[in-house]
């Protein structure tokens, strides 16, 4: 008898045809809004170097309804990526902690930091207050 | 030994998905939801004297290249996983975008 | 809830076929039947040219794995009850090619576990005289999950990297490298890293986690690779800060 083993190609859609494959895809692509806040970050930062009428433009850009939209969607799905990174983080640590212990801590740590970048930028940047 | 040299790239992209995790959606709140709403604001001579600060400029360089180098390499997997291939086409996109985000950031916080 | 069930299963026989087909047989239900259960009922009563894996019927041996309604499970571990009034379909383990029916070469897969040196490499010559290995029960707890591997391949089905590269040594090879890397009596960490930490080995991985959700015997892959990446990095990383001496 002769053996012809057969080979299935792969399809294109692979990740669309499972949950979980189209998951991991949105899970992946989180990174692509954290990518391109840090380019508007950096931008903020290339316009403030410039001078304070480079500064206000760059203010009315995050201001303006497109700027809103973009950076609400960027909000989205950085939550996303939070969520999902915290979630995976007991598995790059040996079975030292509980599982649940890790993701709590992180999430800990995660609201210190933004109650703490807050108050800082309310703080020192709010023009509001002298 | 072929010692693949992988971490040098696989590093800074762990370290910038935690960073981005735990730092980005506040910065997103302050600059895309309390800023249009005005319930805060950044003045332009207040935030210069802010970033004069060393410390300040460290913070904000260890955000903004962690966080565009873990998009990176994330986006070049993606497009091997999407089948547009992880050849130097899409290494050049992908890493060369984050080296001028980083570079554009750090002149400015040079400058500052 | 009818009394039979519906099977739509791969056939493929190169002297008959030029690609696989489908073909549905309809078997009896029983509260307690397993897909492996209703195979065997299809060979002993339907059609004899059936071909298919199996052994212990019970989980242990890994020899039954295939697709189940698109996911990979072991045909002994799917339940009849659980897919009621559906149509189970019945594909062999995906990435794999199909020698027959439902049964896949998983040459390839031999291959790459060799390559990890699955086997305890001694930190330096022992003799007999020294008696035996001393290892605490919470040394053993480290890494005894990664024990339980039954080399199924479930993991390699669920995994789209071992599919986008045929060269990916893949979760079960990666796991229980992993395995050999924690046990205390083993010093054959360096010996492996050549092949698990080439571009081929962990670096392949993107931490979908599909593996870990479908493995059987809760070896957990998943966490073996990510532990490996970030110790694969300390150690490159040290190794660079001592001059590249490897």
């Amino acid at each position: 008898m002769s053996r012809r083993p057969f080979i299935r190609k792969m399809r294109r859609s692979w990740w669309l045809r499972r949950r979980r494959t189209l998951f991991y895809m949105m899970r992946e692509l989180t990174s692509l809004f954290i990518g391109l806040y840090s380019a508007l970050l950096a931008l903020g930062l290339v316009q403030l170097a410039r001078g304070s009428q480079a500064w206000d433009s760059f203010i009315a850009l995050i201001t303006s309804r497109g700027g809103v939209i973009f950076q609400l969607l960027c909000f989205a799905f950085a939550l996303f990526h939070s969520v999902t990174w915290f979630a995976v983080t007991p598995k790059a640590v040996p079975l030292s902690a509980p599982a649940k212990a890790v993701i709590g801590a992180h999430y800990a740590v995660w609201a210190v930091i933004s109650v703490v970048v807050l108050l800082l930028a309310g703080r020192f940047v709010d023009g509001s207050i002298q | 030994m072929v010692r693949s040299n992988k971490p040098i790239l696989w590093l800074p992209f762990a370290a910038g998905g935690l960073v981005s995790a735990l730092i980005i959606p506040v910065l997103i709140a302050i600059t895309g939801v309390l800023l249009p709403l005005g319930l805060i604001h950044l003045p332009y001579a207040k935030l210069v004297a802010t970033v004069h600060n060393p410390i300040v400029k460290v913070v904000f360089f260890g955000v903004i290249a962690l966080s565009a180098w873990h998009a990176a390499h994330r986006m070049r997997t993606a497009a091997h996983d999407l089948g547009l291939g992880g050849g130097i086409f899409v290494k050049t996109i992908c890493y060369g975008s984050a080296i001028l985000v980083i570079f554009a950031a750090t002149i400015a916080l040079l400058l500052l | 809830m009818s009394d039979t069930v519906l099977l739509s299963i791969t056939r493929y026989d190169p002297e008959k076929h030029s690609e696989p087909v489908f073909q549905s047989y309809t078997v009896p239900y029983h509260e307690d039947w397993v897909v492996l259960d209703a195979l065997n009922y299809i060979k002993d009563n339907l059609d004899g040219t059936l071909t298919f894996r199996w052994s212990c019927h019970m989980a242990v041996c890994g020899s039954c794995g295939m697709m189940i309604n698109g996911e990979p499970k072991l045909s002994c571990n799917a339940f009849l009850r659980d897919y009621q009034d559906k149509t189970i379909k019945v594909e062999p383990l995906d990435g794999f090619p199909i020698e027959r029916d439902v049964v896949v070469v998983i040459d390839s897969f031999m291959v790459k576990l060799a390559s990890v040196k699955p086997y305890l490499i001694a930190k330096e010559e022992r003799a007999l005289s020294e008696g035996e290995y001393l290892q605490t029960p919470a040394q053993l707890a480290v890494f005894k999950h990664y024990t339980q591997c039954i080399n199924c391949l479930l993991c390699y089905a669920a995994c789209p990297q071992t599919k986008l590269n045929e060269d990916f040594i893949g979760p079960a090879a990666l796991a229980l490298a992993h395995r050999y890397n924690l046990d205390t009596r083993d010093g054959g960490k360096k010996a492996r890293a050549e092949t698990v930490t080439s571009n081929e080995g962990i670096w392949e991985c993107t931490f979908v986690g599909a593996c870990s959700q479908v493995c059987p015997k809760h070896v957990d892959p998943a966490a073996a690779i990510q532990q490996t990446k970030i110790s694969a990095s300390v150690d490159w990383f040290k190794s660079l800060l001592q001059g590249n001496r490897s």
